[in-house]
């Protein structure tokens, strides 16, 4: 076992580890270090795609009975800006953290399963281009994030475009629960000595209650997507009403899944934030048992509120008040949370680097997201609100000034270890005032237009309902949102050509991570440390009476780590493989089935029969 | 690092009027909110279904923003009283306060329990069905466009849903086809409607006019044009809308030379002669195949197309949104492809001459 063999206690035969280089050590990369840059690289590649198509749809909404975009491009933009910035962008991004932090938070030296960590980043990665390849048939995904049925079924959408979304929902998912049995072991198995469960950092706890989210929601979005693709291309009925089946079945299966699913999106997005706030104010995080366990409330309430979408459907009083009532408890343990990282700054010495700007934009942001959740939590209020801007104001709030906010906080915090270099303050400031006062500007005038009548996923509104002046004032919001995005990119450029050297612990931060000299050597820690608290660097700050001395980087001879593998890539490619030989069995027959799952058991079988030492 | 005069500018120590660009775009808001007039608003209910909703509505509101003002108020404190220097002393490591915790668990409940006692009271009230003398109304979402049947009348008429004034309206509403929503902002909010079962809603309008409403569930390429409107009446003025579509559906009947009984010609008061271009028009209905789809009679809705029985009085073609003026109503019949892209009707090569004589036949039916 890895860990058992300490970094000093080599043998004579082994060697030191070396940093790989070359494109061949990335595509057989088995560290969770480099995986999770290349889940943050991709994932922001495809939020810049989600972004472009959202800048489409802000030109073609930017006045009245406007032609810019034909209907169909308009509904092709907006279902692909959905699914894209939940399953390729938030998502991944959370899993670039997951990937880098938590090994590093709980002094291991790498995930679980290196390899299947490997396998589900290739999948991800495949199945995204997979989605976005649509485009280049002109047959993008049309029937929206949330594929309603019946519109989905091959009746009413006879073209490749929900093909390509039920398959590539499909194989993303395949990603996600990979990804999130690896995390799950890997918190549970792979921890420091002494760092109990409830000496584990915030950001561990958000993660791990996010992949039991994960294991326990993707399996029914599973369930329902083999559905439609069943009825889509095997002619099954199980959502076709003039056969008995039943549209409000999938209702039901999404939403199910839909609603922890915004969990899965905002609870890593807390854990970075309970990270931060801490550091930043030079104070422990306020509560910490009881924002783990509003965490777990959280999530376990996520299961029971699935409802709230559907209010509309006119499900009779009690399921409506059933679920306003669950709706509304989730209030409780969600202010928990905001109070006590108002709590943890309160009487703190705040230092305001970008990192906290940017949390504390998180705190204001999500704030005014999850008020206006409570507003539509009232099931009667939600008869005039679903479907309108009101309800896309509400969860830009919360996914983009809740979500990429902290996950921006995030990269600010983690950038100097991750890359060994700070990012620029005054680019990092300038990148923040500008993603704020942008982000505003293009969502708070969407409540004002929803409260007024403006329905959401239209491709165009008719001049004279009020409509005009606030779309336009967004638009302008969307452009600036969008050049935010290019700072925060030439303040990546700027500093690396700069490359002023982060020392291992530049913020005065709590958390093993920064025990260790940026960026991480391949195997994290020489020494495994052992953990006594929930703030173990303040600890050892403290008992050295000040700053601890620059760790120096060590040979690791005698680590074992496992060795690169192609089989993985090879695997997700498999899969991938799998799923397009569906969509080719009507023309090629079984024949491309055969191959794709031929690719993917040769390489399970390999895989499982590579010597790992 | 070159000085960055934007980021300087606007930190959080600048002085006050550092800071006027950013107040003044924030009083931007209430000043172009008030500029605009919102004919489709739900914060302007106009009948007794959209007031309850609006009550609860603003129940959540000032709740919302009492806790906004003070999350949001208590968070700038703590920004600028805490804020410290890198050389401060450590501050003191508080790990917590049960009293504080307990508080801020306990208000947050009752602040919801404000709110949750009037939801419920208020949905309960929102299944209660009208009983009386009510006006009962079938609604059938297509794609995209709405059907409304008057059954107790045995009449159909599309897109434009007259109702009297003050009179308690019960809908119960399906679709042939995929998933909408029936979503009338100033009188009933929404509901969505199935293929394979029923929704109800109801409501009764106070004030006359004719209201704008629109599909909430996407529905395909056109969901975006599939609207609708409410058109309030004094009841006489209802009686008069209802007497037209009863007239569609007993004319006088005239046989024309293939035997087809589709006129309304003769309803012309007898020694006027025909008018030639309405006869043209006539025809035209029939043989550009108009009739396999659109029925003039009331009470025989053919139901692939919108039933077109005083077609002639409509305000909106198209469901909803195309000002039902005589060009208008050429372009939609000519190019319906380019009017509304991807719907069911299609370009039937009609003629800018033979538009203008179903322009004035359609026209007639009023």
């Amino acid at each position: 076992m890895a860990t058992s063999v300490l970094g000093q206690a080599g043998t004579a035969a082994a060697t030191a580890h070396h940093e790989q280089t070359g494109l061949w050590s990335w595509l057989t990369t088995v560290d969770h270090k480099r995986i999770g840059v290349m889940y943050g690289a991709s994932a922001f590649l495809f939020f810049l795609i989600g972004g472009l198509e959202a800048l489409l749809i802000r030109w073609q909404l930017a006045k009245p009975d406007n032609n810019f975009l034909s209907p169909e491009a308009y509904n092709q933009l907006f279902t692909m800006h959905g699914t894209t910035m939940i399953f390729l962008g938030v998502m991944p991004m959370s899993a670039m953290f997951f990937n880098y932090m938590i090994p590093l938070h709980i002094g291991a030296r790498d995930v679980a399963f290196p390899r299947l960590n490997a396998f589900s980043l290739w999948v991800f990665l495949l199945g995204g281009i997979f989605l976005n390849a649509s485009f280049l048939l002109g047959a993008a995904p049309d029937g929206g994030w949330f594929g309603y049925a019946n519109l989905s079924s091959k009746q009413y959408s006879p073209g490749l475009n929900m093909d390509f979304w039920a398959m590539g929902l499909q194989i993303l998912g395949i990603a996600s629960l990979a990804a999130g049995v690896n995390f799950f072991v890997t918190i549970l198995n792979m921890r420091a000595p002494g760092m109990k469960l409830m000496r584990m950092p915030m950001f561990v706890w958000a993660s791990f209650i996010t992949q039991l989210l994960i294991l326990l929601s993707f399996p029914v979005i599973t369930v329902a997507l083999i559905f439609l693709m069943f009825d889509r291309l095997f002619g099954t009925n199980f959502f076709t009403p003039a056969t008995g089946g039943d549209p409000m079945l999938w209702q039901h299966l999404f939403w199910i899944f839909g609603h922890p699913e915004v969990y899965i999106l905002i609870l890593p997005s807390f854990g970075i934030i309970s990270e931060i706030m801490p550091v930043f104010s030079r104070k422990p995080l306020f509560g910490y048992s009881a924002m783990v366990f509003a965490t777990a409330f959280i999530a376990f309430l996520g299961f029971g509120v699935w409802s709230h979408h559907m209010f509309s459907t006119g499900m009779g009083p009690f399921a409506d008040t059933f679920f306003s009532l669950a709706t509304m408890l989730i209030a409780i343990p969600t202010g928990v949370k905001i109070f006590n990282w108002l709590g943890t700054a309160w009487g703190g010495s705040i230092q305001m680097k970008t990192p906290m700007y940017f949390a504390l934009g998180f705190l204001a942001m999500f704030t005014m997201g999850g008020i206006s959740g409570v507003m539509h939590s009232a099931a009667p209020a939600d008869l005039q609100q679903t479907d309108s801007y009101f309800v896309v104001a509400h969860f830009h709030y919360v996914l983009f000034g809740g979500a990429i906010f902290a996950l921006t906080a995030g990269a600010y915090y983690w950038w100097p270890k991750m890359f060994g270099h700070m990012l620029d303050e005054g680019i990092g400031k300038l990148h923040f005032w500008l993603m704020f006062i942008a982000f505003n500007l293009t969502f708070f005038p969407m409540h004002i237009v929803g409260l007024h009548g403006m329905p959401r996923r239209v491709y165009t509104y008719p001049a004279g309902l009020g409509f005009e002046v606030w779309n336009q004032i967004e638009t302008v919001g969307a452009l600036l949102l969008g050049l935010s995005q290019l700072v925060f990119m030439w303040n990546w450029w700027v500093s690396a050509r700069k490359a002023t050297p982060a020392p291992a612990d530049p913020w005065g931060g709590a958390t093993l991570e920064w025990a260790i000299p940026s960026p991480p050597q391949v195997f994290n820690f020489g020494e495994v440390p052992t953990v006594a608290s929930r703030e173990p660097l303040w600890d050892w700050r403290r008992a050295a009476g000040g700053k601890l001395p620059e760790p120096p980087r060590v040979s690791g001879a005698g680590i074992h780590l496992p060795p690169n593998s192609f089989w993985p890539l090879l695997a997700a490619f498999g899969v991938t493989f799998i799923f397009i030989s569906f969509m080719l069995m009507a023309r090629f027959g079984p024949w491309p089935m055969i191959a794709s799952a031929s690719l993917l058991f040769l390489s399970i079988f390999n895989w499982a029969f590579e010597p790992t030492h | 690092m070159p000085v960055l005069p934007f980021a300087r500018g606007v930190s959080l120590r600048s002085p006050w009027w550092r800071r006027l660009p950013l107040l003044a775009l924030l009083l931007l808001v209430p000043a172009v909110a008030a500029a605009q007039t919102y004919p489709q608003s739900t914060l302007i209910p106009k009948g007794d279904f959209a007031d309850l909703v609006d009550g609860v509505f603003w129940t959540t509101m000032w709740w919302g923003l009492l806790v906004f003002v003070l999350v949001e108020g208590a968070l700038l404190f703590v920004i600028f009283r805490y804020r410290g220097r890198p050389d401060d002393p450590e501050p003191e490591q508080v790990h917590g306060n049960t009293m504080a915790e307990i508080l801020w668990t306990a208000i947050p409940a009752v602040i919801l329990a404000m709110i949750a006692v009037p939801t419920v009271r208020a949905i309960f009230k929102t299944y209660e069905q009208p009983t009386g003398d009510i006006l009962k109304v079938e609604v059938v979402g297509h794609q995209w466009w709405w059907e409304f049947r008057y059954p107790e009348l045995g009449l159909t008429t599309a897109n434009e849903l007259h109702v009297p004034r003050g009179k308690a309206v019960s809908l119960k509403m399906t679709t042939t086809d995929v998933l909408h929503s029936w979503w009338s902002p100033q009188f009933a909010a929404k509901r969505d409607v199935f293929p394979n079962r029923s929704t109800t809603l109801w409501f009764s309008a106070r004030e006359t006019g004719n209201w704008s409403g629109q599909c909430a569930e996407f529905c395909g390429i056109q969901h975006g044009r599939m609207g609708f409107r409410v058109i309030v009446d004094e009841p006489a003025e209802y009686d008069r809308f209802i007497g037209t579509l009863r007239a569609s559906a007993a004319p006088p009947v005239r046989a024309d030379s293939t035997g087809l009984q589709v006129t309304k010609l003769g309803a012309q008061a007898p020694g006027v002669a025909p008018d030639p271009l309405l006869a043209e028009g006539e025809k035209l209905f029939t043989n550009k195949g108009c009739i396999g789809c659109h029925s003039l009679n009331a009470a025989k809705p053919v139901g692939i197309g919108p039933n077109l029985a005083g077609i002639g009085s409509r305000t909106y073609l198209a469901a909803g949104w195309l000002e039902n003026t005589d060009a208008n109503l050429a372009r939609w019949i000519r190019e319906p492809q380019a009017v509304k892209e991807g719907v069911l009707m299609p370009n039937l090569g009609v003629t800018e001459p033979e538009a203008k004589a179903l322009v004035a036949y359609l026209r007639s039916h009023k």
